[in-house]
């Protein structure tokens, strides 16, 4: 017979986690679902942000049907933080509630401008969208503006 | 002899339960008044991820990291499965309503600067354009009471916070593969209209 560590017909190779961190890869490890080999990035960037202890300890706080969006979020913080990091994923928060923020106002105005052409009372203070905003919609997409707050 | 300094030990020694020295990397940041801020940090990214983040910055940048580790840190507190996420896939959705709210309003809007209608036949249906517009302004504040003001001025505050840099660094690539793991999701916070409000302490 030969040796059981010799047959690897039946052996899972271990998940990216294990590999990493040199250790053998159980039949329950909390990472293996998620962390598969053929993604060796994938739990390097997670490890390096957040350690996988902090993972291990998140993730056996989860149910187990949430736990593949919990790591596929911290995924995304990861490498948001890695590419970024003084901001991370902070940064893309800041930008949509701006973003937010600046079509909301000029939706306002827009139906304002609509109300003021209903009830008769004449023209819009200005012409199309309005004002020379700094933050508006344009200013995010770099036509016209020179960039910066 | 008289006893040095008697500063206290900032939040993270306190916490970590050793001397707090004066170069401690975490002290300008991590005030003792604000225990809860490093602990949380701790709880989510770990103090030697920290220190080792702090340690390859500017100085002058480490005071926004800390904020937005913080903030991150915050929110996978609150929401364990999402975190940051949940409120960067919210905003979206709010993005895309209000850009289509837009483009109707302009258009209707469109339709009287080419008409000149002065009429109040169609006062009804711009009340209703109105009253739309009214409740994504309201659904925007129902969500980000205090969200919204704590974090522009988290990073409006003189720290040298800079838009365009962020946009030079590829966000909306981060951003667009942001839409992939929306659409990988069974359920998500975008379509359930979140659950709660979520608000950095």
């Amino acid at each position: 017979m030969a040796a059981s560590s010799s047959s690897s017909s039946f052996s899972k190779p271990p998940c990216a986690a294990c590999k990493f961190l040199r250790r053998r890869c159980l039949s329950g490890c909390i990472f293996a679902p998620y962390f598969p080999p053929e993604e060796p990035t994938k739990f390097v960037n997670v490890h390096k942000i957040f350690g996988a202890s902090n993972v291990s300890k998140l993730l056996n706080e989860i149910p187990a049907h949430q736990r593949e969006d919990a790591v596929n979020s911290l995924t995304y913080e990861a490498e948001a933080r890695l590419k970024d990091p003084v901001y991370g994923c902070v940064g893309a928060i800041t930008i949509l509630q701006r973003q937010v923020f600046t079509l909301q106002r000029e939706l306002d105005a827009t139906n304002a401008d609509i109300m003021r052409f209903a009830s008769g009372t004449g023209a819009p203070r200005g012409s199309g969208s309005g004002y020379d905003d700094p933050n508006s919609t344009d200013y995010w997409t770099g036509k016209g503006q020179d960039g910066g707050i | 002899m008289a006893s040095s300094s008697t500063t206290s030990p900032c939040a993270a020694c306190k916490f970590l339960r050793r001397k707090c020295l004066p170069e401690c990397v975490f002290a300008p940041y991590f005030p003792p008044d604000q225990p809860q801020k490093f602990a949380n940090v701790h709880k989510v990214f770990g103090a030697s991820n920290v220190t080792k983040l702090l340690n390859e910055l500017q100085p002058h940048q480490r005071e926004d990291a800390v904020n937005s580790l913080a903030y991150e840190a915050d929110m996978r507190l609150r929401d364990p499965v999402y975190g940051c996420v949940g409120v960067i896939s919210l905003l979206q959705h709010q993005l895309r309503q209000l850009q289509m709210d837009l483009s109707c309003a302009k258009s209707e809007l469109s339709k009287y600067q080419n008409l000149g209608i002065s009429g109040h036949g169609l006062l009804h249906h711009h009340q209703g354009i109105t009253n739309l517009a009214r409740d994504h302004h309201h659904f925007h504040h129902q969500l980000f009471p205090v969200t919204n003001q704590q974090m522009i001025r988290a990073f409006d505050g003189g720290s040298g916070y800079d838009a365009s840099s962020l946009l030079s660094m590829n966000m909306s690539a981060s951003i667009g593969q942001l839409g992939g793991f929306q659409q990988s999701r069974a359920a998500g916070p975008a379509t359930d209209g979140r659950r709660t409000p979520v608000e950095p302490s």
